[in-house]
């Protein structure tokens, strides 16, 4: 009896010594520490920490910045994440086409850009964002218009990191989508051809559907993925100009590793934290409704 | 059978000869050479390195293992190395870092060690840059190399209006730049200024209005002083220059600033000491076309005391030794000999004796800026202040707040970061500066 109560638990201890020690027992110091007033002098001597409560909590309520890097963490989920999805889908459904030839070269080279480097990336979108030299401008002066300053400008910041972004990561959507395109038995378009359906019927009524569970999958994915914007305006902008281009973890990595405030900082990422608690499970719940529907 | 008896021979003989080595060079370690780790960032913890060979025929008794650390990392890598209790003994420490460490009681105080010293006297570095070693009254660190701000301007366009010396005043720095401006031939685009806006660069303004007579921050370093009128002068001084169109807001009109000034597209611009060899070696086509000079006067003519000092942290095992490295490096001779390998500007004034710093008019500027530098406030949240007096002053430089809103929110961001620092002095937790 005990016995067999007990093997379960053996079995498993290894995995669950692993969670425990590197996952719920730094998430949970974490915790504790986003209460407190943690920060450079506290790191010298514990009894120059305060217990806070819920202030540092209260504090990111009344702090213009942290609203300004929600909203522009907002921003890119919300721009970025769709466009990145309708490119990726395009993609996919191009690649999949049967009359595209060199499959194997446009393949490699929509994902070569999930696998390079952001850093080494960076550099070269700079140069093509520079507002005097680069490309962007360049192209832009055949149609009369600009100079536009991407990456200078509060205003055109943003979308050009969105633009990098969607670049960036457009290419891992896409060949999940490719493998989704291709489980779609080619039975059910021959059907909808007999039945005179065009290619844009066809696709609206017979890929669509059938890739809502990849599109599901792939939505969690890309928003859980771009709630966490950082690497790039962390290479591009630094936040600026004007923290246009502040995001959450950019904000909460500045706080807790360039000001050592880091109290503050878990109490941000708490909040982040709970932030795609609620995402995930809305987006279950619309699964499930979802399936029932079906 | 014979030969092989005569290997296993060979073996034991070998082993018997070898081992006694292992028990000797054990045994030797005790008055072995006492070994101190130094790490020095960026460019300093590659060529230290080359000096290495002569402190070490010196002193044999110290051997020196240097780690080279990056700049972005060194910050971050100091504090995680401070709360694993694995601090080297002897660092390199940028002097805006010093109040940091002296706040987590990490540094040993140099004050005996300066007493007892043949090499190193205070009166032998400048004394701005000293004194942002000093906290509390005690010494934690020997500055070793120093930077500051100065004036970099075109000669050739300030001659041409003629204006034979760079500006000395505030007032002239104004009229020399709106004359320019005027200068402008049709469809050019001429600034007179630049000044970087990116993040962190707070200096242009910190040093105005220093020289302006203004305390940054009032009460013990408690709370901002940036609404005092001197301060507010200085700022409003600064803002003009982009309001009137004789600085840029962006680096649109050109790809760099070495560009911008190679093509004379600003003529004047506040910078660092690195940037007298940057432009020597991107632009030679403007060279004797340029030069340097001190800040302009508005009350003084202050400018921000930079540069790095050298620390021993307080666990290490060998301060005598680190102490006997840093006396090595705070000679003029090395400090010379440095400067030839680095280019950093020596802490050690007589040092600047040297025929190629003697001779040279662009570092000569610096020099006489040296004598008037002015520590900024020696608190651990000074860097995290700066950065916003730079954030507030872009909303006002972008016309998103106007100057007395702009200096509003400055001083309550800065009197919330500060608030900490009320709780531990009024609680006896920290020693006050004043």
């Amino acid at each position: 009896m005990n016995k067999n109560l007990y093997t379960p638990f053996f079995f498993l201890a290894p995995a669950l010594a692993t969670l425990l020690i590197f996952f719920f027992l730094p998430v949970g110091a974490a915790l504790l520490m986003s209460l407190t007033d943690f920060d450079i002098y506290a790191l010298g001597n514990m009894d120059r920490a305060r217990f806070i409560l819920f202030g540092n909590y209260l504090r990111a309520l009344s702090d213009p910045l942290f609203w300004k890097a929600l909203f522009n963490t907002g921003y890119f989920v919300l721009v970025g994440g769709p466009l990145t999805i309708l490119v990726s889908l395009a993609a996919a459904i191009a690649l999949n086409s049967k009359l595209l030839r060199f499959k194997k070269f446009f393949r490699l080279a929509f994902f070569m850009p999930v696998i390079t480097t952001l850093v080494a990336v960076a550099v070269v979108w700079r140069y093509m964002y520079h507002p005097r030299f680069g490309i962007f401008n360049y192209l832009l002066s055949f149609f009369n218009l600009g100079p536009v300053d991407w990456l200078g400008s509060s205003a055109w910041a943003m979308p050009s990191l969105i633009l990098l972004a969607v670049w960036k990561n457009f290419g891992y959507n896409m060949m999940i989508f490719l493998a989704g395109l291709q489980a779609i038995p080619d039975s059910l378009y021959e059907a909808a051809r007999i039945d005179g359906a065009n290619w844009w019927q066809q696709h609206l009524h017979v890929t669509i559907p059938q890739l809502a569970p990849t599109t599901v999958f792939v939505t969690v994915i890309t928003i859980i993925g771009y709630f966490q914007f950082f690497a790039e305006p962390y290479v591009m902008t630094q936040g600026g100009p004007v923290n246009s281009t502040l995001s959450i973890v950019l904000y909460l990595y500045q706080q807790g590793f360039r000001w050592w405030q880091m109290g503050y900082s878990s109490a941000i990422a708490f909040v982040l934290f709970f932030i795609l608690v609620i995402l995930a499970l809305l987006q279950s719940a619309i699964q499930k409704r979802y399936q029932e529907a079906l | 059978m014979h030969g092989g008896a005569s290997i296993s021979r060979i073996i034991s003989r070998c082993i018997i000869r070898i081992l006694p080595l292992f028990f000797l060079s054990c045994h030797e370690s005790g008055s072995q050479p006492v070994e101190i780790t130094f790490w020095a960032m960026g460019a300093e913890g590659e060529h230290i390195k080359s000096l290495l060979p002569q402190f070490e025929r010196l002193n044999p008794g110290i051997r020196v293992k240097v780690q080279a650390i990056p700049w972005g990392a060194a910050h971050e890598k100091l504090l995680t190395a401070f709360a694993g209790n694995s601090t080297p003994d002897l660092c390199q420490l940028g002097n805006t870092w010093i109040p940091e460490f002296q706040a987590l009681d990490a540094l040993y105080p140099l004050d005996s060690l300066i007493a007892g010293s043949e090499v190193i006297h205070p009166q032998a570095f400048f004394e701005g840059i000293w004194n942002t070693n000093m906290i509390n009254g005690r010494v934690l660190g020997i500055p070793w190399y120093v930077d500051t701000r100065v004036l970099f301007y075109r000669k050739d366009v300030l001659e041409a209006l003629g204006y034979p010396r760079p500006p000395q005043t505030w007032a002239e720095w104004l009229e020399i730049s709106q004359k320019i401006k005027a200068a402008a031939a049709n469809g050019e685009t001429r600034y007179a200024n630049f000044f970087s806006l990116i993040y962190n660069d707070w200096q242009v303004p910190a040093i105005l209005m220093m020289s302006n007579g203004g305390r940054l921050l009032r009460d013990n370093y408690c709370y901002g002083a940036f609404d005092e009128p001197a301060n507010r002068e200085a700022l409003k001084f600064y803002l003009d220059f982009f309001r009137e169109g004789l600085a840029p807001r962006t680096m649109t009109e050109f790809v760099n600033i070495y560009q911008g000034f190679a093509s004379a597209t600003f003529a004047m611009t506040i910078t660092g000491p690195w940037n007298v060899n940057e432009i020597r070696k991107r632009s030679p086509e403007i060279a004797g076309k340029w030069s340097t000079a001190p800040m302009p006067r508005a009350l003084n003519r202050n400018s921000v005391a930079g540069g790095a000092s050298l620390v021993i942290f307080k666990n290490s095992p060998y301060p005598g030794a680190a102490w006997r490295f840093i006396e090595f490096l705070a000679t003029a001779e090395t400090q010379v000999e440095f400067f030839r390998i680095t280019r950093d500007l020596p802490a050690v004034r007589r040092a600047w004796e040297a025929p190629e710093l003697r001779n040279d008019p662009e570092a000569r500027a610096f020099f006489q800026q040296l004598e008037a530098v002015q520590p900024t406030p020696p608190i651990p949240e000074w860097e995290q202040i700066a950065v916003k007096i730079q954030e507030h002053l872009e909303k006002a430089v972008y016309g998103q707040a106007t100057l007395d809103e702009a200096i509003a929110q400055l001083n309550r961001d800065v009197d919330r970061i500060l608030e900490k620092r009320r709780w531990l002095i009024s609680n006896h937790l920290i020693t006050s500066v004043e």
